[in-house]
This record gives C-alpha cells, structure tokens and sequence, in this order.
C-alpha cells in the first residue's frame, strides 16, 4: 500500500521535468528502477514460478552436453571424458536406427492423419444438432473417454483384445471365428490399436476447441445463406469450415510439431515381447537405454537428437502456415 | 422456409441422428461394458452372455479388489498427491498469472519468452532425471508435487481470462486510493477469479489422479506408490491372481478369466469417482479449453 502511494507521488514530481517541450526518453536503466519501485510487489508473485521453471526446465537443459560425453554419475559433468558426435554416430549405425525412427514416423504420422479429421467432421456433426438436451448428453459422453488415465485405457485394450476371453473374442465368435489372433501379439496391428484408442479417447474433448471456433461464427452468416437458398452442406462449406480455418491452421501446426512425441506412457504400456519391432519408438528407447541400462550419455543423445528434429519440424511447418496462410504461432 | 422440409433436408436430418447415435454408443460402449463385466460371472462373460446387462451377479471380483492392499494404498496416497499438488499448483500459477496478465510490468516479454521456451525445447528424460537425482528427490513424494507444480500453458489460460475479466482500470483506482499490487491481488483478483480458479485446479487434479510416468521414473518403495502404479501392476503386469473353490485348484482357463474380472474391477473402482464427478464439473473444463483458444 505504501509503496504505491509513493509511486505515484514520485510521477507527479517528476513529470514536469521530463515534460518540457521535448520528451525525453528515459533510460533503460531509469525506467527498470521506476518499473521494480511500482511493481516490484508484482515480480515478487512470479519467483515461485519463475524458479520452478528455471531448476526443473532449464537445468535439464543444461544436462545436454551430456550427450557429447561419456557422462559416468561417478565423475559427474565436469570430469566426465568429451566424446564429441559419437554418441550420434553410435545411434545412427546402430541396427535399431531405422527401426526405431520408421516405427516413431509411421505411428505419429497414422496417429495425425486418422486423429486429426475426427474433432472437426465431429464439431460440424455437434454443430448441426439443434435439439439442446440430446446435443449436451452427446457431448458429455464423448469427452469422457478423455478422463480416463493411460494406464487403465491400455489397460481396457488388453483385456478387451484378450483372444480367448476379451470382448473381441466374444465379437469374433459371433462371426464363426473360433480362434482368433492376438491383435496385441501382431506387429503390424499395433499402430492401429494405438491410433483407434487414441481417436476413441481424445476426438470428443479435441472438438471443443472447434465448437467454441464455431460458435464464434457470426449469426447474420447463416441467415444471409438461408435467404440466398442455401441448403445445409452449403452452410457447412462456405460459413462453417472457413470459419473454424484459423484454429485447424494452428492445431495443425502444433500436431506436425510434435510429429516425433508419440506418448511415451501408452506405447510403454502396450508393448510387449511379440509386438516390439513395431512398438520400440524412440521415447521407450531412451527410457530402456538410459533408465534401465544406465547408458545416460547415450540416451541423452538419442533424446536430443529426438529434440532438435522436433524443434525443426515445428519451425517448418510453422513458416509454410505462415507464407501460405498468414496464420501462425508467432 | 419450404426448403427445410424439402426430402433431402429430412434425409440429411435422419442421417445426422442416425450418426449421432452410432457416435454415442461407440464412445460410451466400451465403459458401459467394463462396469456389467465386473459385476457378472466370469464365465458367462467367457462365453459371450454379457452384452448389454451384467449376468448372474458376481461379486467376488470386488471382494478380492477390497482385500487388495496396494490398490488401497495406492488410492490414499493418489488422494494425497492429488490435494497437496493442485493447491501447491494453484499457488504457484495463478499469482504468476496475474503478474503477466499486467500490461504495466516491464518485464513482461522477456518473462514470456522465458516461460515459452521451455514448451518446445527441453533437456530429456536422462538430464532431468540426473537432476532428479542431486537434488534427493528420487523416492520422495515431493517428486510428485513440485517439478510439475507449474505448467506454462495453464498460466497462459489463467493470464488470458484474468486479462479480460480484471478491467486495467480497476487496479487504476485501487492504485490511487493506496492499494498495492500484494493487497489488490488478494482483495481484488483472487475472489473475481473463481471460475478460472476451479479450471485450472481440475485439470491439476486430474493430472495428477492419472499420472503414472513420474511415478514410474522416481518412486521406488512401494509405500509412496500412486494408484495409477498399483493398477499398472494389476492391468498390464497381470500380478493379481485369484483362486476360487474349496481345493484352491483352477485351471489356466479359469484363472485368465478371474483375472480378467479382477481387471474389470480394478477399473471401475479407480475410474468410476472420476465419471461420475466429471459431468457436474465438465463446464468448467470445456470453459478452460474454450478461454485456451483464444490466443493471448
């Protein structure tokens, strides 16, 4: 309370001398005194986060010279030997490299391609319902999916795919299949069992964001078409898709980003010995080379290489949107 | 409108429900299945009878389930985790929020890019938990409430909504009449700012409840396990087996089928508080993700 009083009676002090006809500009160094004077107070709000952010973000951060070094906990960062690329170049020649690099693409590429659609067809959908009762349980329902953990959704996926007692087992008895396979046990199952579970848990909840775009959309709109003869899929067309473009630019922009970051929690759950070749993805690779066999300055290099491609996918895409779109995240 | 009862219009309509409904009960099925399957006989469920009502009540699942210490354990500490982390959460981002949503304060773009950056470039699983490490947080709860105490983009939704709802010329006037920025935040912000104060509080709340990653990464001993690790050991690593009958004999068969039920249970107990709470509290949620899309 009281340093705001002196604030202000500081200002009007002041004023009239840097007020004469020309203005003078104030120092960086003057104006950063007269800012921690006002609001010092407001800074003193941001420490907790601020230090948050500093130790368990940048730190790590600084962890990544790891990477370069064969990093022994023993003789911590500054001892430990430099290595220069070798770490890379380890990874890049290993045998797993393609793998593992083809099994991250193809499941994050599938997961954005088939996941991607769903919340804007399922937002146009909600959109048409006119009945307000029956559109609220329809959207209850499908955001709830979205709140169940990880653990327990593969772990629906597990027993519901059991071959001899799971849902689906019951599903292909009834179509004459007396023994059917063990999706979870096929490699070349996995990325779908991954994606669909993935499209069944999260479409409803990602169609938020275009109902709210959606109904941002100026009335007048439709009233106009209706006048014009419009029908329903013309509206949808020409008022509704145009209307929510700006959102679909940026979530795709955020998706392509984040190509490389398959959730870690839900491949590591559903891997399993038979389906490894198509489940080992980068994430699970650092967390095996690195957590389980201590190779810290390995994984830390595989992780970082996972970084940087992720980094530069993001700023591509974000300055293709930007040229061919003008929207974009900065 | 004459056009509106034109044939197609009616199609296009009855094609629109029809989906709907196929939407419904593709995302409610399988929940609905898991709650009748823990409550029916293990085998009814084996050969195919449960479909759409449970068969031949079964409770002994749930009796196991109730007997089984770790779930329990698991779910205390998970209530724990769950109380302290989202108040320490709320403390931490929204007075951090409210500084940035304050257009006066010099800093502020530099503080943005300082929080932003770490949204798209990080230093990986392997440094973070070496730091995890010197700074004794490996098996300690603590691990589980502070390093994820602040996530950037809550602030961003808490800033976005304070920006709007909290007039500049507000604090104008408190300034004049001698309020500070400590006693106007407390007096003034914080009681205009309930409805953000229960969105970002659920989604810590729920974040926590489901985490499993930290867990599995930091905490070792079996006594600071949350829930969702306990339920890892049941779903996915198969560790709970239940015999049944006076000889204590089953056969393979009938043991992958308790266990199944033990699943099914397993999942209800631990998922069905979050259903049931959620659609009294999905306006809050939605209200986050719309105030999130607007860009700050």
């Amino acid at each position: 309370m009281r340093d705001g009083t002196k604030a202000s009676r500081k200002d009007r002090q002041s004023a009239p001398q840097g007020g004469e006809y020309v203005i003078r500009k104030k120092t960086l160094g003057e104006r950063l005194a007269r800012d921690f004077r006002q609001n010092g107070t407001l800074y003193l709000l941001l420490i907790p986060a601020v230090l948050v952010v500093a130790i368990f973000s940048y730190v790590p951060m600084y962890g990544i010279i790891i990477a370069f070094q064969n990093f022994k906990p023993s003789t911590g960062f500054w001892n430990s030997e430099w290595v220069c690329m070798a770490n890379f170049t380890r990874f890049f020649s290993s045998h797993q490299f393609g793998t593992i690099l083809k099994n991250t693409l193809s499941i994050s590429i599938y997961s954005l391609v088939a996941g991607y659609p769903m919340p804007i067809i399922l937002a146009l959908l909600l959109n048409q319902i006119r009945h307000e009762k029956y559109k609220k349980v329809l959207q209850t329902i499908t955001y709830m999916p979205h709140f169940i953990s990880t653990v327990v959704i593969a772990g629906m996926i597990v027993v519901f795919l059991n071959p001899n007692t799971g849902l689906y087992a019951q599903i292909a008895h009834l179509f004459g299949v007396a023994k059917p396979v063990d999706p979870l046990g096929q490699p070349k199952l996995f990325s779908s069992i991954y994606v669909l579970s993935g499209v069944w848990q999260h479409t409803g909840w990602d169609s938020i964001i275009y109902l709210a775009a959606l109904s941002g959309i100026d009335v007048t709109l439709y009233e106009a078409a209706t006048v014009d003869g419009a029908n329903r899929w013309d509206k949808i067309r020409y008022i509704d898709i145009p209307g929510m473009a700006p959102t679909m630019i940026i979530l795709l922009i955020m998706n392509a980003g984040g190509i490389m970051n398959v959730g870690f929690e839900k491949v590591f759950l559903l891997q399993n010995n038979l389906n490894l070749s198509a489940s080992e993805i980068i994430s699970t690779y650092v967390y095996k080379m690195g957590l389980i066999h201590q190779q810290y300055s390995f994984s830390a290099a595989v992780g970082l290489f996972n970084t940087v491609i992720n980094f530069i996918l993001l700023i591509t895409v974000n300055t293709i949107s930007r040229h061919v779109s003008e929207t974009s995240l900065w | 409108m004459k056009q509106t009862h034109s044939l197609s219009e009616k199609l296009g309509l009855f094609a629109l429900y029809f989906v709907s409904v196929v939407i419904l009960i593709g995302a409610a099925y399988p929940i609905y299945f898991v709650v009748i399957a823990s409550f029916s006989d293990p085998n009814a469920l084996a050969n195919g009878k449960v479909w759409f009502f449970p068969q031949e009540i079964f409770l002994d699942g749930y009796k196991k389930i109730f007997e089984y210490e770790p779930l329990w354990t698991g779910y205390r500490n998970t209530i724990i985790y769950t109380i302290i982390g989202t108040l320490v959460s709320l403390c931490v981002t929204i007075p951090a929020a409210y500084a940035m949503s304050r257009r006066d304060m010099m800093l502020r773009n530099g503080i943005t890019i300082f929080f932003t950056i770490p949204m798209f470039f990080g230093g990986g699983m392997i440094p973070t938990y070496i730091l995890m490490k010197n700074l004794n947080l490996i098996d300690n709860p603590l691990v589980l409430i502070i390093p994820g105490c602040f996530s950037v983009y809550n602030m961003i939704i808490a800033r976005t909504f304070l920006q709007s709802n909290i007039p500049e010329a507000l604090w104008d006037a408190a300034r004049i009449d001698g309020c500070g920025n400590i006693r106007f935040f407390f007096t003034m912000v914080l009681p205009l700012s309930k409805a953000i104060l229960a969105v970002i509080g659920l989604y810590v709340a729920v974040g926590i409840w489901n985490s499993y990653f930290d867990a599995l990464l930091y905490i070792q001993s079996k006594e600071y396990r949350p829930l969702q690790i306990a339920l890892r050991d049941i779903l996915i690593a198969n560790s709970m087996s239940m015999r049944t009958g006076a000889s204590g004999q089953t056969t393979g068969m009938m043991q992958q089928r308790l266990r199944d039920l033990l699943k099914y249970c397993s999942i209800v107990v631990s998922t069905i508080p979050i259903m049931c709470v959620y659609p009294f509290l999905q306006k809050y949620f939605a209200k986050g993700v719309m105030i999130g899309s607007i860009k700050g």
